[in-house]
């Protein structure tokens, strides 16, 4: 009788081609994704006179550098030109599936991997990008790699990793009405801090991470990395299947029952321990909003701004002071009132259909008081909100629908704010100038991010919906 | 890759926490040849919106000229998966790294590219940022074979290091190529797999 194990051992054990004595382990990797950032680790590939050993397990999307305003390859900066026009060469060289700008299944490749069914439960997956970590919400293990090691990925399907620690986050209970994934990730963060997981792949459990959907539990393990975390991950369920099937890429037919055989044993297993536990309780949960510079720095919207004279120690204190002075914000002020210059909605954190909804939810009906944009995480999602006439009711609200891409969450495609300018985003990072030099970010859900934009200041979604 | 056995440098502290990797490089110089990225290094934390040195910070002081060794706090270089991070840093001189605590893709990615990312105790490396205040140009000395750090007060500590990487790193050696020194134990995955989970 061997030892119950968790998930993450599971499918770590799975994926071993080799266990050197000293502790490294090449790691099996069954899935990997690229976008336009992803060009030159393969030209290092070919350097060394290489070619893709699995062209057949990679898929790529342009994301990072697309314009959101036309879907154009010819983008004025010619370093972003060369990026664009490179993932299309490139694949097509390397056979590698590609979802290219024009094709509707183009998009930001966190929000293309799981739509298109190419993320699984129990595979391994990764992605030269941090936010590899949604992928988890399947029930698989996935995380983001540098640039060497995606080549080589590229190179040998494989990774040589030491085998991280293990981290299981139960929330039990009830979310209350308008409280999301983003809230729940940001009440995580807030409670274990920016590198309370580093080291860790961090399972979410409980009745209130059961109850959330596949769009929730996305979100929940996008910002896994905000945490510290290796890798985010939740168990496969019902939600899971019912998510999948159908999916371009997942199993068909005599396939899927095999899948479906194999995923139901994917689970963490009764009595099988973590090397850390912590545990939230869903109904204390309010809507999140940040108030500084990581994304640890975090209070319900009922809260006021902390006083760095609160701080338990010196060091706290001056990187309190230091972000409050960015954020301009003064110790004491209540977050609900704070007035807002500009709205972004999107990125693989919040940019899939239920965030449109529930934005939507929010702006029917009313005014957009300042600049909003709506940037779907992927044609599909932009096409399936619009048969919804959800871009209906954005457009006369006053909000910018915009094309698929990363947009405002990285800027490095052009959108980004102007300096000094107060930004509700529900992106992943509120790093200085992260959406532009000199922006403040705070981090909110896509119904609070709606809810400042029609009110012109952070509010309690609560008070505008029932 | 260049191997890492020993250095010998001055080393500049970095006192905040979390600092993350949009501040080792903004997003913006990410899409430049790695040539052009050098000036994206610390750049909004160095310099202020008007390109003019933002005053109080260590990176700006001349008295750490030719650091090559930085000391940061917890979780330094979280945030983004940019191997740029590292690059950045090669190019500006540094080599190697010394926190409590690290982002863990950076970490790994310092390892690829030559560099030697240290863990200490926090109290540990809180001291050695108070010396290099105290004492601007103070050096730091590490040898990876021994897995020694000669602190700037002269206190020696050592650090642990995966053998693994402490091979890798000391020999220079390729990755790629000895991953592919597995070739066969690879297909025999491959071969195995296609059995078992025949729909991927």
């Amino acid at each position: 009788m061997t030892a119950p194990r968790t998930m993450f051992e599971k499918i770590w054990q799975r994926h071993v081609v080799v266990d050197r004595p000293d502790g490294y382990t090449l790691l099996y990797v069954d899935r990997h994704l690229m976008h336009d950032g992803s060009s030159p680790a393969y030209s290092r590939l070919k350097a060394r006179g290489m070619g893709l050993r699995r062209a057949d397990r990679a898929a790529a999307t342009p994301d990072h550098y697309v314009k959101t305003d036309s879907r154009t390859k010819d983008v004025p900066d010619p370093d972003h030109r060369r990026l664009l026009n490179d993932i299309t060469t490139n694949c097509n060289e390397a056979g590698v599936q590609l979802f290219d700008l024009g094709d509707v299944r183009q998009g930001i490749i966190h929000v293309v991997g799981p739509e298109q069914g190419l993320s699984q439960p129990g595979i391994t997956l990764v992605c030269g990008d941090s936010h590899t970590s949604t992928h988890g919400a399947l029930g698989a293990l996935a995380f983001g790699i540098g640039s060497s090691e995606v080549t080589h990925v590229m190179a040998t399907q494989c990774l040589w990793q030491r085998k991280p620690k293990s981290m299981r986050i139960t929330i039990d209970g009830t979310l209350s009405p308008h409280i999301t994934g983003k809230d729940v990730i940001l009440a995580i963060i807030g409670k274990i801090g920016a590198a309370g997981a580093v080291g860790h792949v961090m399972e979410y459990a409980g009745s209130a991470i059961r109850g959330l959907s596949m769009e929730g539990r996305l979100t929940l393990c996008n910002m896994s990395i905000e945490a510290g975390g290796r890798a985010g991950m939740v168990a496969p369920d019902e939600t899971t299947f019912n998510y999948l099937k159908g999916k371009p890429f997942a199993p068909k037919g005599e396939n899927w029952d095999k899948a479906m055989a194999f995923w139901k044993t994917v689970p963490t297993e009764d009595g099988a321990t973590f090397d850390r536990e912590v545990t939230l309780n869903a109904a204390e949960i309010a809507p999140m909003v940040t108030w500084g510079t990581s994304p640890e720095d975090v209070l319900s919207i009922n809260g006021r701004v902390p006083d760095p004279a609160s701080a338990p120690d010196p060091g706290k204190q001056e990187n309190m002071k230091r972000a409050l002075e960015y954020m301009d914000l003064k110790p004491g002020t209540p977050m609900d009132g704070v007035a807002v210059d500009r709205v972004f909605i999107g990125s693989c954190t919040n940019s899939r259909i239920e965030d449109l909804r529930a934005a939507a939810a929010v702006a029917k009906g009313r005014k957009a008081q300042i600049p909003a944009w709506v940037v779907a995480g992927s044609g599909l999602i932009k096409e399936q909100a619009e048969a919804e006439g959800l871009d209906k009711i954005f457009r006369e609200a006053g909000f910018d629908w915009r094309e698929p891409g990363c947009s405002m969450c990285i800027g490095v495609n052009g959108d980004v704010g102007v300096r000094g300018q107060r930004i509700a985003s529900t992106s992943n990072r509120n790093f200085v100038g992260r959406q532009g030099v000199g922006v403040r970010t705070h981090l909110v859900s896509p119904a609070m991010a709606a809810a400042a934009a029609v009110t012109g200041h952070f509010t309690d979604v609560r008070k505008l919906v029932g | 890759m260049d191997a890492f056995t020993t250095l010998k440098a001055v080393a500049v502290p970095i006192d905040q926490a979390n600092v993350d990797t949009d501040q080792i490089i903004p997003a913006r110089f990410l899409g430049r040849t790695r040539d052009r990225q050098v000036e994206g290094f610390f750049h909004d934390f160095r310099l202020d919106p008007n390109g003019r040195p933002r005053e109080g910070v260590t990176l700006n002081n001349p008295a750490y000229k030719g650091a090559r060794i930085m000391v940061g706090n917890t979780n330094f270089a979280c945030g983004s998966s940019r191997e740029n991070a590292v690059t950045t840093m090669v190019d500006n001189g540094f080599r190697a790294f010394i926190a409590p605590s690290f982002g863990d893709i950076f970490f790994n990615n310092c390892f690829q590219n030559g560099c030697l990312a240290i863990r200490l105790p926090a109290d540990r490396v809180a001291r050695m940022r108070v010396i290099l205040h105290e004492l601007p140009g103070a050096e730091i000395s590490i040898d990876l074979a021994k897995q020694t750090v000669v602190g700037p007060d002269g206190k020696t500590d050592s650090f642990e290091v995966d053998s693994f990487r402490k091979e890798m790193l000391l020999k220079g050696a390729d990755e790629v190529k000895i991953t592919l020194g597995y070739d066969a134990d690879i297909k025999r995955f491959e071969d195995r797999q296609r059995q078992e989970m025949p729909w991927l």
